[in-house]
């Protein structure tokens, strides 16, 4: 690209090119031009599942946004409106709030298969961390998007999710105060809100954008975890895989049909149903399900200080916050955790049996997140959020003590191997 | 969250095509709010409860299940059943229950005809204006009005219910945990309380009830209402039939959405065997 074309090929086409080269450009990116390891599997159809998400997201949110009224006495109604009397508006609506669940789904698949193929290590580590600020962006973009329908559950996941910055020492109530923009979750709240929420997936196209330049700068990742070397271990992006992306779409769309059209609320809480109430609180407030997990972690914490002293160093309230926001940003150093020259799970039997493990922590915690958080589950919980952060600990020691299997000497061999299966 | 039972084998079924881990421990999470929460949180006014809670707390009783017509992924509205359903709606719940969302001429849906909705309406008288002389005025209702709430705000919806506020029903089907079996639970399951349950004056005892006391009295008795087609009008007739109409006022969209997901889906599951069949032809050139 960086060198300047000197003739002009014939054509119209030859004439755009010549004067912005935006062929060669989607070439280069997404076509023939653009060589990827022969082996991916389906797993790797997630990450452009992901972008179809986004796409839709924004399509179907813009147009709910031509008909919603972001004020606190008018927000239920105009939802309703959309619901009732907008054309397909229902589709719309359904197809958005589903929507924001399956792009979780698809998120968090996408996140799994790139921590069990060990994606995140060099030199794809800007990569990876582009990644975890995406999903940062996704996680705000969805929390702010759930209390625009200003329901019962709207409302006070809102009250109970900003409260969490009174937890800051000194500044807290101050800080909340300035989020809320008054003294309770309210107009200005939702006003803000529906502003930033409609702000948001645009800075997240941004850095969506910036993850695929630093992934067409090595390449995507593999199966087996080993680099490209020569020609014959990658085919061109199209039509391999621009034709098992396509399929991959089918797939989704119709898992997605299933919900938008037949089971659009199961996802969400009926609570919801019932209009915003500042006097009235629901008998138990629970965050919408992709973050449960996180809503564990937050209600586990216990009080950190002197045991059987009564000295308390961090409120249990305070540590929940840090040990939330800490369950994400420890990602950030998975790659200098993470000491294992393999990348792939499939040479590293006892990182497998860890990944496993950590995946079904993960669901336990989202299973407590929706409990309330006493008795056996508080007990569970901490198990829990304890295996947690114990699991990068333990990584950064048998990451650099494992005996891996033998990798094979290159993709094409491996594949040819294997009767050239996919 | 469940509508019914097949909405939730359907899921089941999506859900292991996924293979995926994270609906389940979702689904896990909310497939019941919560069988063991604790009290509801207190409210502004105690009663307000009656009005308000949502979830169930340990001791309600699973609910009774009906075989609904519009259950399933071919399901719809019985559109007799709702006509009648509506004659008890206004004959009995709209004494107390709001139905805000839901004008007159949405009654065309369920088989009323442009005529009979006229008639309706302008049986009802209202409030209109401010005319050119500044003042509010009384008119008859037209198909575009929408339905008159028993009072005109919450305050003296309160003040008439002994400090409860008898919540709208628009939406109440999809604002509760399995809607259609919750109501219809509710509506047929008053009993007298057990040993030891104290009543307050003007509280009744229902075992579906979220803490079991609420201010409604049971507000169905057989042959309370005179259906016009002859069905006998039993209390648990009279439930099936007002949650008929119900369910179609909370989800008017349903037969609609159903009927063009059939579609979508099966034009999606052959684009994707053609898909499949293409991706195969292009990667078998390779070996």
């Amino acid at each position: 690209m960086a060198h300047k074309p000197t003739t002009q090929a014939p054509g119209i086409k030859g004439w755009i090119e010549y004067r912005l080269p935006i062929f060669s450009f989607i070439d280069n990116s997404v076509g023939t031009k653009y060589p990827c390891p022969r082996n991916l599997n389906y797993w790797w159809n997630f990450g452009a599942i992901a972008g179809l998400c986004l796409m839709m997201q924004i399509l179907s949110g813009l147009f709910l946004a031509m008909h919603y009224t972001p004020e606190a006495t008018m927000a239920f109604d105009s939802v309703e409106h959309i619901m009732r009397d907008v054309n397909y508006g229902w589709l719309l609506r359904y197809a958005h709030a589903v929507g924001a669940s399956m792009f979780f789904v698809v998120v968090y698949i996408h996140i799994f298969r790139g921590l069990y193929y060990g994606s995140y290590k060099a030199p794809r580590e800007l990569l990876w961390w582009l990644g975890i600020v995406i999903l940062l962006l996704m996680m705000a973009t969805a929390f702010m998007g759930y209390v625009l329908p200003w329901g019962q559950m709207s409302f006070w996941g809102a009250t109970v999710i900003t409260n969490l910055f009174s937890a800051i020492p000194g500044v807290g109530e101050s800080v909340v105060h300035w989020l809320w923009g008054g003294f309770a979750v309210d107009n200005p709240t939702l006003n803000r809100f529906y502003a930033i929420h409609f702000l948001l997936p645009f800075v997240i196209v941004g850095v969506v954008i910036l993850h695929i330049w630093a992934l067409h700068q090595h390449g995507s990742n593999n199966p087996l975890g080993i680099d490209v070397k020569t020609p014959q271990d990658t085919v061109p992006f199209h039509p391999y895989y621009t034709i098992k992306d396509c399929f991959g779409f089918g797939v989704f769309l119709f898992i997605f049909s299933i919900f938008v059209f037949f089971a659009p609320n199961s996802l969400g809480d009926p609570d919801n149903y019932v209009v915003a109430n500042s006097m009235v609180t629901p008998a138990h407030i629970v965050p919408e399900w992709y973050f449960l997990p996180f809503y564990a972690i937050l209600r586990s914490m216990p009080d950190i200080g002197i045991p059987f002293t009564g000295v308390v160093f961090v409120s249990s309230k305070l540590a929940g916050v840090i040990g939330m926001f800490g369950s994400i940003i420890i990602f950030f150093f998975l790659p200098w955790i993470d000491g294992s020259r393999v990348r792939s799970a499939t040479f590293r039997p006892v990182y497998k049996i860890m990944f496993w493990l950590f995946l079904a922590d993960c669901i336990l915690l989202g299973y407590v997140g929706s409990q309330p958080p006493a008795g056996t589950m508080l007990v569970v919980g901490r198990i829990g959020l304890a295996y947690y952060f114990v699991h990068f600990v333990a990584l950064w020691f048998v990451s650099r003590h494992e005996k891996t299997l033998p990798l094979p000497e290159s993709i094409s061999k491996s594949v040819l191997a294997s009767g050239g299966h996919h | 969250m469940e509508k019914n039972m097949s909405s939730r084998r359907l899921r089941f079924l999506a859900m292991t095509v996924i293979g995926f881990a994270f609906v389940s421990s979702a689904e896990l999470a909310l497939a019941d709010d919560n069988p063991t929460a604790t009290a509801p949180a207190p409210a502004a006014a105690p009663a307000a409860a009656a009005a308000t809670a949502a979830s169930a707390p340990s001791e309600q009783k699973p609910l009774r299940k009906v075989e609904w017509t519009f259950d399933g992924i071919f399901g719809t509205v019985d559109k007799q059943s709702a006509q009648r359903g509506f004659q008890v709606y206004k004959e009995v719940c709209s004494a107390c229950h709001s139905l805000n969302r839901i004008a007159f001429r949405n009654l065309q849906d369920i088989g009323f005809t442009e005529a009979e909705v006229r008639a309706l309406a302008a049986s009802y008288q209202i409030n209109d204006g401010p005319n050119d002389q500044g003042d509010m005025f009384q008119r008859p209702g037209k198909p575009s009005d929408y339905f008159v709430p028993p009072a005109p705000n919450e305050q003296a919806a309160r003040a008439a219910h002994g400090g409860a506020y008898p919540p709208d029903l628009s939406l109440i089907i999809k604002a509760r945990e399995d809607g259609p079996n919750y109501v219809y639970s509710l509506l047929t399951g008053f009993t007298t309380p057990p040993q030891g349950v104290t009543l307050a004056d003007n509280q009744y005892y229902n075992p579906y009830f979220p803490g079991q006391k609420l201010a409604m009295p049971p507000p169905l008795s057989d042959g309370q209402v005179t259906y016009a087609d002859g069905t006998p009008a039993t209390v648990d007739q009279m439930a099936r039939d007002v949650v008929t109409f119900l369910q179609w006022a909370a989800e008017p969209e349903m037969e609609a959405r159903k009927q063009m997901g059939i579609k979508v889906l099966i034009y999606l599951a052959i684009f994707s065997v053609f898909l499949y069949i293409a991706k195969r032809n292009i990667w078998r050139k390779l070996h």
